[in-house]
């Protein structure tokens, strides 16, 4: 009886082994291009990554095939880990032998893996990662999305224009770099917009995973500040504004493009209604037509989901604009394609034309602004800021 | 610093601190109970927390049953979960060295975080409301949560509760035989595997409590979600004197206070929190190498 039991055990273990592989199972056949995805698929992140993925996904069903072979996504978990990511990327790199990546939402997570594409010379594409650092000194990171320079220069400009604010308090997670550099980016706009170097009244700190934040909260609170930004993971982020709320703060809370999940309104319920976030696509108004096939694709396939998340076009236009490198490169060569990414010039994605610039990036001027109403991430303005 | 801090302002971090700390106190009796009788640190005792965090959301939120009958499902289901831990995982070690019982514990950690994961996936999923435990009642400018007063309060009536059973049951005798001479104990004709399973239970069940309050609190339910409390409230436990019911609720509360008046007092610091927690340890260590209430122990040969 033990015996036959420690059997069975042993059994699941190498199926559940094997399983874990399957996805990945070496087709090393000329036939197929390998594309990596490498996203947060469990831990804090989760939802995030889930998001990014379905984008990819959903391009890959529109268009699966380049140079008349098939394309094969490959994907990898990095668990939210910076530890993991290192790891998830060098299984893609050296055991998948994929010809590029796409992701990972979160910078710190892209930055884990900036060494790796690097002296591996593999190509990856960011999708939503905004932290300058992800493609700055890298000449193999590239992305698709606005940097944070930028985000925090727009909402520090909604913060002292549309909300009049002249004092603002800040919460960071002190682990994520996403979360500090949008944090300082917005300290710097926000000091220079009202000309006034005391106009941040309150600094909090945070770990990503962490739950309560009375503490912190009860100290902004005593300054009185009239707005508080927020950047951060979104389940940390929904439980923030919860406890804020239940001290008593009834100021505006704004934050940047993470917040953007279903888990964010799920989690924060009615007291998330009003918090207010930059992100980069409003799915009512498609700036471009590959956007609006974008979001009609995206209906027919999800079609009890209320709106295109942002993340999930970003998805999709890093997955387009790869194929769309290695038809002009004429070949599935890492090298070949990452030349053919850095020559990009108005190549038209879902969230607008993307012109990759010497720094690996694409150069966007236009932010979307969206409001939580009525438990819907709803569209309130649109902001370009030129250089 | 400590510029421009208000009464009511200190007044909000004390009540802050009380309520944080009382949940650590809850959790740390668990890990304390076991410590006591089997000398394991129950490495698996803030995931049966995320466990009975799980039941109770799916009692509730996808099952739709009460929450009174969601919250006895909980408790009895993580007690079951306790007991059943320790039969498959503790006892057919119960003969081996300490060491590879630490690891059995590592292992079964490991197994329900990644089981959760695969089960529940890794998404976040939102514990229902309870408004008349969240809405706040302002007092003269300071918050107070109902759940916030009602949490020091279970805390502290399960604490008498298990002091009790502990000390006047017969049950409890049979746990302090077993906890001062294991093989005495079975020669007095004490069946220890089932004083073991009870204690389990015993634990698992403030797990369950404990997670209901937190889940309350903070409503948000991930499958990692009991490693940070896990570790916190064994520091508590080993700060108050591990093996020592009153010992961890002090052990609790130190720690639950102590962090939030970092909070306060350096808003600069914010961010090492967590550290906090293990500078206090070493501090108590150094001076007190048993804990606040441990007693002296004598290495037998």
């Amino acid at each position: 009886m033990k015996k036959a039991l420690s059997l069975l055990l042993c059994l699941a273990l190498v199926a559940t082994m094997t399983a874990g592989c399957s996805g990945s199972s070496s087709k090393s056949d000329s036939d197929v291009i390998k594309v990596g995805v490498f996203e947060p698929l469990t831990g804090a992140n989760a939802s995030g990554g889930e998001l990014e993925l379905e984008g990819v996904q959903l391009a890959n069903k529109a268009r699966p095939e380049v140079l008349g072979k098939k394309v094969e996504l490959v994907t990898a978990d990095n668990k939210s880990d910076k530890a993991e990511a290192t790891t998830a990327a060098a299984r893609l790199i050296e055991k998948d032998k994929v010809c590029a990546i796409l992701g990972s939402w979160g910078s710190s997570l892209s930055m884990a893996a900036g060494d790796l594409v690097k002296s591996n010379k593999v190509p990856a594409i960011a999708l939503s990662a905004t932290n300058p650092q992800v493609t700055l000194g890298n000449d193999y990171y590239f992305r698709v999305c606005f940097l944070d320079p930028f985000q925090g220069t727009v909402m520090a400009n909604y913060a002292a224009k549309t909300l009049g604010a002249k004092k603002v308090a800040i919460v960071q997670e002190v682990s994520n770099d996403y979360s500090v550099g949008l944090a300082k980016f917005f300290t710097d706009a926000f000091t220079k917009l009202t000309g006034d170097s005391s106009a941040i009244v309150a600094t909090g700190n945070y770990n990503t995973g962490d739950q309560d934040f009375n503490g912190i909260l009860t100290n902004i609170k005593a300054t009185n500040p009239d707005v508080i930004f927020a950047p951060g993971n979104y389940t940390e982020s929904a439980l923030l504004i919860k406890q804020a709320r239940a001290l008593g703060i009834t100021c505006p809370i704004i934050g940047g493009d993470t917040w953007e999940t279903n888990e964010f309104i799920t989690v924060g319920g009615a007291d998330v209604e009003g918090a207010v976030m930059s992100t980069f696509f409003d799915d009512t108004n498609p700036p471009t037509e590959a956007g609006k096939t974008m979001v009609t694709a995206y209906k027919a396939e999800y079609p009890d989901r209320a709106n295109v998340p942002a993340v999930t076009a970003l998805g999709y236009d890093g997955y387009m604009l790869l194929l769309d490198a290695i038809e002009r490169a004429g070949s599935a060569d890492p090298q070949a394609i990452r030349d053919a990414l850095a020559q990009t010039k108005d190549f038209e994605g879902a969230t607008g034309m993307i012109t990759i610039n010497e720094n690996g990036d694409a150069e966007k001027d236009g932010a979307i602004i969206k409001v939580v109403k009525d438990g819907k991430f709803t569209y309130l303005d649109n902001v370009t800021i030129t250089k | 610093m400590v510029v421009g801090m208000t009464l009511s302002t200190f007044l909000q971090q004390l009540i802050n601190g009380l309520s944080l700390g009382s949940l650590y106190a809850l959790i740390a009796i668990g890990y304390t109970m076991v410590y006591g009788i089997l000398k394991l640190i129950n490495f698996a005792h803030g995931d049966i927390f995320m466990m009975a965090a799980y039941f109770a959301y799916f009692g509730i939120a996808v099952f739709l049953l009460p929450w009174y009958v969601t919250f006895i499902i909980t408790i009895l289901l993580t007690m079951a979960l306790g007991a059943l831990i320790e039969r498959t995982a503790y006892r057919p070690l119960r003969e081996a060295p300490k060491t590879s019982l630490l690891i059995s514990a590592i292992g079964v950690s490991f197994l329900l975080e990644n089981l959760a994961t695969y089960l529940f996936s890794g998404k976040p999923q939102a514990f229902p409301e309870f408004p008349a435990m969240t809405t706040p009642i302002f007092v003269g400018g300071i918050s107070i949560q109902p759940v916030s007063v009602a949490i020091p309060i279970v805390a502290f009536v399960l604490m008498t509760a298990i002091l009790f059973i502990i000390n006047k049951t017969k049950v409890g005798m049979a746990m302090r035989a077993v906890s001062v001479d294991y093989d005495t104990a079975k020669l007095m004709g004490i069946k220890i595997d089932n004083v073991i399973s009870s204690t389990f239970a015993l634990g698992s069940g403030l797990a369950a409590v404990g997670a209901l309050l937190w889940c309350m609190k903070y409503p948000s339910v991930l499958p990692l979600m009991g490693v940070v409390p896990g570790l916190k409230c064994f520091i508590a436990a080993v700060i108050g004197g591990i093996g020592n019911v009153k010992g961890a609720v002090i052990g609790g509360l130190i720690l639950g206070f102590s962090e939030v008046l970092m909070v306060a007092f350096f808003p600069a610091m914010t961010g090492y929190r967590d550290a906090v927690a293990f500078i206090i340890l070493i501090v108590i260590l150094l001076f007190l190498p048993n804990g606040i209430l441990g007693k002296k122990q004598v290495e037998k040969v």
